[in-house]
């Protein structure tokens, strides 16, 4: 992360736009599916022939409310508008968005760094058709002609939009991610910004400490939280070397080149928007009463920081690593496995540990890991019967086939070294290597590592460090 | 009482609507325009306190379908009535500036 010079301060606010995942569009019946052949879920409301009507999506409604509540908004009667605009991505020129009274008004998201952002609202509106430049550089401006593909069009979308609270582009990152979390909590989104999915854009502004906001710039193009985050470093860097040289902030929409790592004009604020916006004459208000509101509340699940707490509530006293590694674990939606395995009687920290690291690193996805044979394994690497790096290996074994630790141990030849032979076998190492013996008798604990590396050597994996250390000890 | 309406407004919202009038059509429309909302100022003399803006005929709300699949248009079919088409997808002329 760069710092902005002394004395400076970004002011950022992000809007972040979220597919709905419905099975149907937003206004008719044509299906909502990322990646299907062009073209092949249109119908005459999605293409915008004349005479079709728009119906809404009570699914859609549902996720929509289900988001602001996850976000602490208040629900409220609202209406459609029509955004005009002659673009070939909207075929009906107009995109029906709500206007001045969205679905949720206010609201705040708290960040795992124990900050809170504020939401002024998060509304929804449809998505428009995906436009493909052909010809010249591949670049908009070069392009001879573009294809258009209408599958898009009508997707349900919401857009959530912050206040302007976020103060640092990690903290922007944070709260990107934070939301990532509770969307696809709510089930309302499946999170995937590769996809197209989740799509940000920030409006940055620069500052000195204390002074009124400044002009600002909207970024767009951000389809990642590493494009996000360094999209906003170089925004605000820029601004405040154009002040400091003299020049003047102009309020603008900039398009963020992931290959240049710079943002460049797209258009300025003379040549905006008059979108003449009016009421969807086609549509009539949304006002979901008491019961509609409490359907969607009774099945709203626990949000990433309720889940993130309840399972730092199983670790004693967590270090910083065991915090990053419970954000880890509650991002990929992994905690079950630690909890099972507490709930058996593991170790939290070794449990939490093989999830955060082994199960999180799985390249195959973990379904053929059972939460039985997870808590097993960990039993088994507490108690002594594994060492770790043997638990590691069966647990390699379990999640990309399944089956029982306690065979593919065995099958594997893992058997636990007897205590007589790790007596033996430190006996002569220390013989080997009196000086080390010496170092370590008079207080050179480190060296409790290079014998544990010995002794893992000697006998290829095969020793549990903790009897190591035991016997070390007990001869000190 | 709003302000009457402007030539120049005529022209903007022609422009925005992609619509291109000649100096005797703006006259035209703007006096034709002028007239309607004209004809709507009558309401400015009523007592409107408390009254909100109806932008419907009808007492209905919330009107929902199931989140269910129906068919689409065959894509042939429709690309067939497109004025040019490739690889599935419409074609448009080349395209300048981003979407909005």
């Amino acid at each position: 992360m760069s710092e902005l010079p002394r004395g400076w301060e970004m002011v950022v606010g992000l809007e972040v736009h979220t597919e709905l995942r419905t099975a149907t569009k937003m206004f008719c019946g044509c299906a909502n599916s990322f990646g299907d052949e062009p073209n092949t879920n249109i119908c005459p409301v999605c293409l915008g022939l004349p005479g079709s009507l728009p119906v809404l999506n009570e699914h859609a409604v549902d996720l929509a409310m289900a988001i602001g509540m996850a976000l602490h908004s208040t629900i409220a009667p609202s209406t459609f508008h029509r955004k005009n605009y002659f673009y070939p991505d909207m075929p009906k020129d107009f995109q029906i968005s709500q206007y001045d009274l969205p679905i949720n008004s206010g609201g705040h998201l708290d960040l795992p760094d124990g900050t809170t952002v504020s939401i002024e609202r998060a509304h929804m509106e449809e998505d428009t058709g995906k436009t493909t430049h052909l010809g010249g550089t591949g670049r908009i401006h070069g392009a001879d002609r573009s294809l258009v593909d209408y599958n898009r069009s009508g997707v349900p979308l919401v857009e959530i939009v912050s206040g302007p609270d976020i103060r640092s582009s990690e903290q922007a990152r944070l709260y990107a991610s934070e939301l990532r979390g509770i969307l696809i909590a709510t089930g309302a989104s499946d999170g995937r910004m590769e996809e197209g999915s989740m799509r940000i854009d920030a409006n940055v502004s620069v500052r000195k400490a204390g002074a009124p906001f400044g002009t600002r710039c909207e970024i767009k193009n951000l389809n990642s939280l590493r494009s996000l985050q360094r999209a906003i470093d170089y925004e605000a860097l820029r601004q405040v070397e154009l002040i400091e040289g003299g020049g003047v902030v102009r309020q603008e929409t900039r398009h963020w080149d992931e290959d240049l790592g710079a943002t460049s004009t797209m258009r300025s604020k003379e040549e905006a928007e008059d979108y003449r916006y009016f009421r969807e004459p086609d549509l009539v208000d949304l006002i979901p009463d008491d019961a509609w509101q409490e359907r969607v509340r009774v099945n709203l699940p626990a949000m990433p920081a309720e889940r993130r707490t309840a399972l730092l509530e199983r670790i004693v006293d967590p270090a910083p690593a065991q915090r990053d590694a419970v954000i880890v674990v509650i991002d990929l939606g992994l905690e079950s496995f630690v909890h099972a395995a507490v709930d058996a009687g593991a170790d939290p920290n070794i449990a939490l540990s093989r999830v955060a690291n082994e199960i999180a690193a799985s390249t195959t996805g973990h379904q053929n890991l059972s939460l039985e044979a997870f808590s097993r394994t960990v039993l088994m690497e507490q108690r002594g019967q594994l060492s770790s790096t043997q638990a590691k290996t069966v647990l390699g074994e379990l999640l990309e086939h399944g089956g029982d630790p306690v065979a593919i141990a065995a099958a594997k030849g893992f058997e636990q070294m007897s205590a007589d032979s790790v007596v033996t076998m430190v006996e002569g190492l220390l013989e080997q290597h009196p000086d080390e013996w010496q170092r370590y008798r008079e207080g050179d604990d480190k060296l409790a590592q290079f014998f544990i590396g010995l002794a893992m050597k000697a006998t290829k994996g095969q020793a549990n460090g903790k009897d190591v250390i035991a016997e070390l000890q007990a001869r000190r | 009482m709003s302000k009457p309406l402007r030539r120049e407004d005529v022209a903007h919202v022609a422009k925005l609507a992609r619509l291109h009038l000649d100096e005797t059509e703006l006259d035209e429309f703007t006096k034709q325009l002028g007239d309607v909302l004209e004809h709507a100022k009558d309401i400015e003399s009523l007592d409107l306190e408390g009254v909100l803006p109806t932008a419907h005929p009808f007492g209905l709300v919330n009107v929902v379908r199931s989140d269910t699949v129906t068919a689409s248009l065959q894509r042939d079919a429709v690309l067939r009535s497109a004025p040019d088409a490739e690889n599935g997808r419409f074609a448009v002329p080349r395209i300048v500036g981003e979407a909005p």
